[in-house]
C-alpha cells in the first residue's frame, strides 16, 4: 500500500526529536484523529539552520514528518514556506489517496513554525 | 540477523489458512463429483450425498442431532441477514421491536439499521469496560413488541465471550426467538444450540480452517423465518441457489476436524494466549489488555499501548514478519476508530494505540516467544517519536 520510499523513511525516519532552544515550534493535528505533528526549527541568517520532528500518527505521518524535514533543512524561510503538502507526497513517491488528507499534515506543521518564528521575531524588534 | 525470515502470522481473525485435509477434501468436488444435488441421476445422487454429510458434520459441530436445521450460505454475512431479516419479517404481525447490542458484528449493525428504516424499532444494548453484555438489563428492555434479540456469540476483536446460556433462558421465558452470531467463535469453544436456548446460530467457514464464501445458519425446528432471496428453492426454500458444493464439503470437513480438536487445541491456544498476554503486560510500560481477561476466546489478544498509533505498530512488526490487525482509524475504510472499543469506553486516542494478535493452529511457542522480543523494541521506537509520550518515559 506505501510506496518504498514511504517505508524507507518510516523505518528511518530523518530528524527525529526536539530542538530544546527552537526559534520556532509548529504542532497541528489531534490525537483524537490519530495524527499529532510538532515541528522544530532553528533559523540562522534566514535559513533553517535544524528542523527536527516528532510525530504521533500512521505511517504516512510519520513519514511525511520525515520527509519534510529533510526538505526544508538549509532552505530560506521564504522557500520552506513554498514548500506544499504535495512536494511532500511527490517526494515520497505519492500516498495513498486516503492517506493525503488525514496524515499529509508535515507542510503545515513547518508553515505553523516558521509562523511562530516570525511572530517572535516581531515581538522581540 | 534471521528477523526478516521469520513469519509470524497471527490475524486469524482476518483470514485463515485452509487445513491441508479440508482442500483434499474439497478437490473431488471439482473434478469428479462436480454434480447438481437436484439432479435424479447418479451424479446428483453423489452431490446430494456429500451435502447430507456435510450438514450431518456441521449439526454436530453446533450440538444438534438434526442436521434439517442447518442451512448453508455464502458467509456469516449472510447468515446473519436471512436470520435477523427472515425472521423481522415473519413476525412482524406479532411485533417489530429487536434487541441487539452495540458491539455486535458491523453487518448485524447494518441490518439492524436497515430494518429501522423499515418501521422496526431496534434497542442497542450498551456493554460494560469489558465488553459483557448484562443479561438483566437485556430483561428490561424486552416489550410486548419484542420479536427477536441477537447477540453474538464471542466479539471478534476484544475476544469477550457473551453469556449466552442466560441470554437464551430469557428469550425462551419470553417467547421471543434468540440469534447468535456466533462467526468468531466458530470452531474454538464449544457450543451447544440446544442447551443454551439458541433458536438461530450463524457460523463460517473460515473462521475454522475451512474455504472463504460458505457459512451456515443454524434455525431450530419451528422457528417462524421466511427466505429474503427468492429462486429455486435450495435450502427448504430459505436459501435458493445452485449449493456450493465445494464449498460445504470444504465447511463440512472443517467442522469435523474443529470438534475433534477443539478441546486440546483451545487449551494449548489459551497457554500461548495468557503467554501472550502476561510477557506483553509485564515488560512494555503503559500496555493494557483490552476485553474479558478470561472469559475471552482461547486465540484472541487485544493490547493497546498508550502514545503510538496501531497502523504504524502493524508496519513495523510486518518488518520484522509478525503479522496482526489494529482497531486503529489509520486502518479502516471509514477513518473511524473500532466501534468496539470506542463502546467499551475507550477514548479515540486509546482506540488508535490497539493491536489485535489473534492466534491459530500455525502459531507456537517459539511464536510467541519472538513476538514478545521484538515487540518491545517497536513499541520504544514509535514512542521515542511520539510528542505524547512523557519525557520521564524515555530517560
Amino acid at each position: 500500500m506505501y510506496s518504498e520510499k514511504v517505508m524507507d523513511h518510516f523505518m528511518k525516519p530523518r530528524n527525529v526529536g526536539e530542538i530544546p532552544d527552537a526559534d520556532g515550534i509548529g504542532t497541528v493535528g489531534n490525537p483524537v484523529c490519530g495524527d499529532l505533528m510538532t515541528v522544530y526549527i532553528k533559523v540562522k541568517e534566514n535559513r533553517l539552520e535544524d528542523v527536527k520532528f516528532k510525530t504521533f500518527g500512521c505511517g504516512a505521518a510519520i513519514a511525511t514528518s520525515s520527509m519534510v524535514t529533510e526538505l526544508a533543512k538549509g532552505k530560506t524561510i521564504e522557500e520552506a514556506l513554498k514548500i506544499t503538502k504535495s512536494d511532500v507526497a511527490d517526494s515520497l513517491d505519492g500516498l495513498p489517496s486516503v492517506k493525503m488528507h488525514c496524515s499529509n499534515l508535515a507542510a503545515d506543521a513547518l508553515h505553523a513554525a516558521i509562523k511562530d518564528y516570525m511572530k517572535k521575531k516581531e515581538v522581540n524588534k | 540477523m534471521g528477523y526478516e525470515l521469520r513469519k509470524v502470522y497471527m490475524d486469524n481473525a482476518a483470514g485463515m489458512p485452509v487445513d491441508p485435509r479440508v482442500f483434499e477434501a474439497m478437490k473431488t468436488c471439482f473434478i469428479e463429483n462436480y454434480g447438481n444435488p437436484s439432479s435424479s441421476h447418479s451424479f446428483g445422487a453423489s452431490a446430494r450425498n456429500a451435502l447430507m454429510e456435510s450438514r450431518e458434520k456441521v449439526a454436530r459441530l453446533i450440538g444438534t442431532e438434526k442436521p434439517e436445521e442447518v442451512i448453508f450460505t455464502s458467509g456469516g454475512t449472510e447468515s446473519n441477514n436471512l436470520a435477523i431479516k427472515g425472521v423481522a419479517y415473519r413476525n412482524k404481525n406479532r411485533g417489530n421491536h429487536i434487541i441487539t447490542t452495540t458491539i455486535e458484528h458491523i453487518s448485524v449493525i447494518n441490518i439492524c439499521k436497515h430494518l429501522q428504516k423499515q418501521g422496526f424499532e431496534i434497542t442497542y444494548l450498551p456493554v460494560d469496560e469489558q465488553g459483557m453484555v448484562d443479561p438483566e438489563k437485556l430483561r428490561d428492555e424486552i416489550t410486548d413488541k419484542t420479536i427477536l434479540t441477537s447477540v453474538m456469540y464471542a466479539n471478534g476483536e476484544i475476544g469477550t465471550i457473551q453469556p449466552i446460556r442466560d441470554i437464551g433462558k430469557i428469550a425462551r421465558d419470553n417467547q421471543i426467538y434468540f440469534h447468535v452470531d456466533a462467526v468468531a467463535a466458530t470452531g474454538k469453544v464449544h457450543i451447544n444450540v440446544e442447551e443454551e436456548n439458541i433458536d438461530l446460530l450463524s457460523i463460517s467457514s473460515n473462521d475454522m480452517y475451512g474455504p472463504k464464501g460458505v457459512g451456515a445458519l443454524y434455525i431450530k425446528k419451528g422457528t417462524r423465518i421466511q427466505p429474503v432471496t427468492q429462486g429455486g428453492g435450495q435450502e427448504r426454500g430459505l436459501r435458493s441457489g445452485s449449493e456450493n458444493i465445494p464449498g460445504i464439503v470444504g465447511m463440512g470437513k472443517a467442522a469435523e476436524i474443529a470438534q475433534e480438536r477443539i478441546s486440546v487445541e483451545g487449551k494449548r491456544l489459551q497457554w500461548l494466549r495468557d503467554k501472550l498476554i502476561k510477557g506483553v503486560l509485564d515488560t512494555i510500560e503503559r500496555s493494557y489488555l483490552n476485553g474479558h481477561p478470561t472469559k475471552r476466546l482461547p486465540s484472541n489478544a487485544n493490547l493497546r499501548f498508550s502514545y503510538i498509533e496501531g497502523e504504524s505498530l502493524i508496519l513495523g512488526l510486518d518488518m520484522l514478519g509478525i503479522q496482526v490487525s489494529s482497531g486503529s482509524a489509520c486502518t479502516s475504510k471509514t477513518l473511524e476508530p473500532s466501534h468496539v472499543l470506542l463502546e467499551i469506553g475507550l477514548a479515540h486516542e486509546e482506540a488508535h494505540g490497539s493491536l489485535v494478535f489473534t492466534l491459530g493452529n500455525q502459531n507456537s511457542e517459539e511464536d510467541v516467544d519472538y513476538v514478545l522480543e521484538v515487540l518491545p523494541g517497536v513499541v520504544k521506537r514509535l514512542r521515542t517519536m511520539s510528542p505524547l509520550t512523557p519525557k520521564e518515559m524515555l530517560r
